[in-house]
């Protein structure tokens, strides 16, 4: 008689109402400090949605589907709030033909992030952060990226922008191994927001672990004339751009068991940061958003902002939008873009943002923009 | 039975107990230096700590859902987040922490799961590995209301206990059958258990594959058969090889085992989902079990038992249905019902040992009456029988 409760059972890959699910093990290097450093951690975490007495802000949008407890960005040695911010800018310097030199010093680290809470990723970085270093500068200068490899594997850096052969950062032609450095001496150009990321091989491999950057070029005003005020904006620095409430936003994933399918997506890694902790918007100023799209494994993601509307400039090589009063854009892996929006006109309020493939959002990829009267 | 004689030094009480001292002295010796100067550190490559999640149980009900998880890693295991369907959710654990090797906690999360579908659980601990859990389809697990323990009781008798009191009632009818009726009988009641030792044995080890590897499922069951069926050998011997009532309480005692067994499963289907019980299958288990009632009937053709006799053989062979269904509707874990299945699976292999004790005894004939025709076709017609009407329950 048995035969009736067995095959209805294993017609659906089920036996006893319990599953015997094997360990995927992954490829990490220190767990044992990870799993010390957690116990900390989640136990508080997990007493905190307990006790509930009150409910942080996020849960009135989420309701409880979010990740429990919180990422020390401490110990990660980067907060995703302050990354947004963040523009590595280098060190400004004069050549002899009267341009500007703009020098930065990138070091490859092999270090454990916390990717969501309780959770250790094995990554590597630049300079200790993943995304790594959000660079910036304006058109036409001279840059001069050193890159130090101080991890146990050949890598590089491989710039989207225009510049020789030999500066490209593929494998003979800037890939260096471990201990060793090189300098990438490139022009400016095009004006953009742009990426870097590790060239070395596998790729896939190279990426999904963290090596990757925004390389934002601010165009020149001056070889602008019929676009001066929008490209002076666009400026960092100039008195135009002072007003702009700008970006940096990378969207990437993780992979933390290594089955080619990505366990947690994020904009700046943390999942969930921007819902657990809003980013504060001045509702009288524009916002101005560098975005790009590194997630691995997945053809494509998207940005879709709630009850605003934006313009969007695709690959920002362009001072006039390429898509005009949209509220969502799909981006491929490498593909980045401007979006210019605005809440003055908005009440103030929380206002969600995400990847409009559900799935995204719902592991990890989505936040708020917590819209103010007056920031302070 | 084997009876082994060891040569025994001839030590006096004190000093054996001294020499015990010595291997617990290096054992502790072993244990210290081991822990103490770690000289397996080389070994340490930098690869993380082997994990295993297995999930035992599933309770589904209007706070959402609680599983059972139990951890069986080299070192002790954190779950770190929890998705349902490929979404992050809120979950609490208790107890908190480090869940240790071989330990278990209750999982809760606050999620709307939906009547009928399918849901995906999975756990990633904090080294990121994942652990997949289905929910094959989600229905409300079963509580222990009055009207479910009554609406299961019915199931139970339905499958157990009617077609066992079904089989006994051809008593009557066999009772003044010759000896080649009987021997074909008693073959017939050996195939029939010999079917249900396979299938039992089948079952407990898949149930046990599905269990957590800490419990070595297969040696599981086969060490609990062996202990149940020599249990029952060395108890049914006491007073002699047994005969006539106390054979055929024995076969209903086997029976009832494996009844228990089954009813475990088919409450654990219910637990798990598998709700559409046709009345068509219902019948087909009601078949499929009367050889049961003839097979308990057939060592006591030649006494005369009470009417009571026959209740209490009935209720033993086809109430332990019962009790099954109400305790395996709870979503017990799959080691509880793999160990059940393996004591009832020693339970029928004592039993076919007697029976054919029986048959080479009754008529003088040793070791011949066991292939005699009548006996032959007894044995096949029970298996066939038993095979036959297990392809009406087969889905």
């Amino acid at each position: 008689m048995l035969k009736w409760a067995q095959t209805a059972l294993s017609r659906r890959s089920l036996l006893g109402g319990g599953v015997a699910a094997l360990g995927a093990t992954s490829i990490c290097t220190s767990t044992t400090v990870a799993q010390q450093t957690h116990s900390g951690d989640h136990g508080a975490a997990a007493s905190a949605v307990k006790s509930g007495d009150v409910a942080p802000a996020h849960r009135s949008a989420h309701g409880s589907m979010i990740t429990v407890g919180a990422v020390d960005n401490a110990r990660n040695g980067f907060d995703p709030t302050s990354m947004l911010t963040d523009w590595y800018t280098g060190e400004l310097s004069d050549l002899p033909d009267g341009r500007k030199l703009r020098s930065f010093e990138i070091t490859v680290e092999e270090k454990e992030i916390e990717i969501a809470p309780g959770v250790m990723f094995p990554a590597w970085t630049y300079n200790g952060r993943v995304p790594g270093p959000a660079l910036r500068a304006a058109e036409g200068e001279r840059l001069s990226i050193k890159l130090i490899n101080n991890g146990s594997h050949p890598h590089s850096l491989h710039f989207h922008g225009i510049h020789a052969a030999r500066m490209d950062g593929v494998p003979g032609a800037g890939v260096i191994g471990p201990g060793e450095e090189f300098v990438y001496e490139i022009t400016a150009k095009p004006f953009g927001c742009h990426l870097y990321h590790c060239h070395a091989l596998p790729l896939a491999r190279h990426i999904h672990k963290g090596m990757y950057g925004l390389f934002v070029i601010d165009p020149d005003p001056a070889r602008h004339p019929d676009h001066l005020e929008v490209a002076a904006s666009r400026l960092l620095g100039f008195p135009e751009n002072a007003r702009w409430q700008e970006l940096a936003m990378v969207m990437n994933a993780f992979d933390t068991n290594f089955d080619g399918e990505n366990e947690f997506y994020a904009c700046n890694t943390v999942a969930h940061c921007y819902a657990k902790e809003p980013i504060k918007i001045d509702k009288g100023r524009p916002v101005r958003i560098y975005l790009m799209n590194i997630v691995e494994f997945d053809p494509i993601n998207s940005f879709h902002l709630h009850a605003n509307f934006f313009d969007y400039y695709d690959q920002g090589t362009t001072l006039t939008p390429t898509l005009k009063t949209v509220d969502l854009i799909t981006q491929c892996q490498a593909q980045r873009g401007i979006l210019e929006f605005t809440f003055e006109e908005h009440e103030p309020g929380l206002y969600m943002f995400h990847a409009h493939q559900s799935e995204f959002t719902e592991l990890g990829w989505m936040g708020m923009f917590d819209v103010q009267e007056t920031v302070s | 039975m084997m009876h082994e004689k060891i040569d025994a030094a001839p030590v006096t009480g004190l000093s054996r107990y001294l020499w015990l001292l010595l291997p617990a002295a290096v054992l502790a010796a072993a244990i210290v230096w081991l822990l103490q100067a770690n000289p397996l550190q080389g070994f340490n490559n930098g690869a993380p700590p082997v994990e295993n999640l297995t999930i035992e149980r599933t309770i589904l009900d209007h706070d959402g859902l609680r599983l059972l998880v139990r951890a069986g890693g080299s070192d002790p295991m954190m779950v770190a987040q929890v998705q349902v369907d490929a979404a992050y959710w809120e979950f609490s654990q208790e107890p908190q922490g480090p869940i240790a090797r071989g330990d278990t906690a209750w999982i809760s999360l606050p999620f709307p799961w939906v009547l009928g579908e399918t849901h995906n659980v999975t756990f990633v601990t904090n080294t990121g590995a994942t652990f997949d859990h289905e929910i094959a389809v989600a229905v409300p697990t079963p509580v222990a209301t009055s009207g479910s323990l009554w609406s299961q009781g019915i199931l139970g008798a339905f499958v157990g206990i009617l077609p066992v009191a079904i089989g006994l009632m051809c008593y009557p009818a066999l009772r003044g059958a010759g000896q080649r009726t009987i021997t074909f009988l008693l073959a017939l009641t050996v195939g029939l258990l010999a079917f249900l030792l396979v299938d039992t044995v089948v079952e407990a080890l898949e149930f046990a594959s599905a269990s957590a590897p800490i419990f070595q499922g297969s040696v599981m069951v086969v060490l609990t058969a062996a202990a149940s069926f020599l249990i029952l050998m060395a108890v049914g011997r006491r007073r002699g090889t047994p005969t006539g009532l106390a054979l055929a309480t024995f076969i209903a005692l086997g029976i009832g085992l494996h009844n228990f067994g089954e009813g475990l499963a088919i409450g654990a289907a219910f637990a798990a989902g598998s709700a559409g019980l046709g009345t068509f299958l219902v019948l087909g288990f009601t078949l499929h079990n009367i050889t049961e009632g003839i097979g308990i009937a057939a060592p006591i053709l030649k006494v005369k038992p009470s009417l009571l006799s026959f209740v209490g053989l009935a209720l033993l062979a086809g109430g332990p249905a019962v009790i099954g269904i109400w305790t395996g509707s709870l979503a017990y874990a799959p080691q509880w019902t793999a160990i059940a299945l393996a004591i009832g699976a020693g339970a029928i292999a004592q039993v076919i040992v007697e029976v054919c004790g029986l048959m080479s005894r009754s008529n003088g004939q040793g070791i011949k009456a066991l292939l005699a025709p009548a006996s032959f076709g007894g044995l096949a017609a029970g298996v066939a029988f038993m095979y036959t009407t297990a392809m009406l329950v087969k889905i």
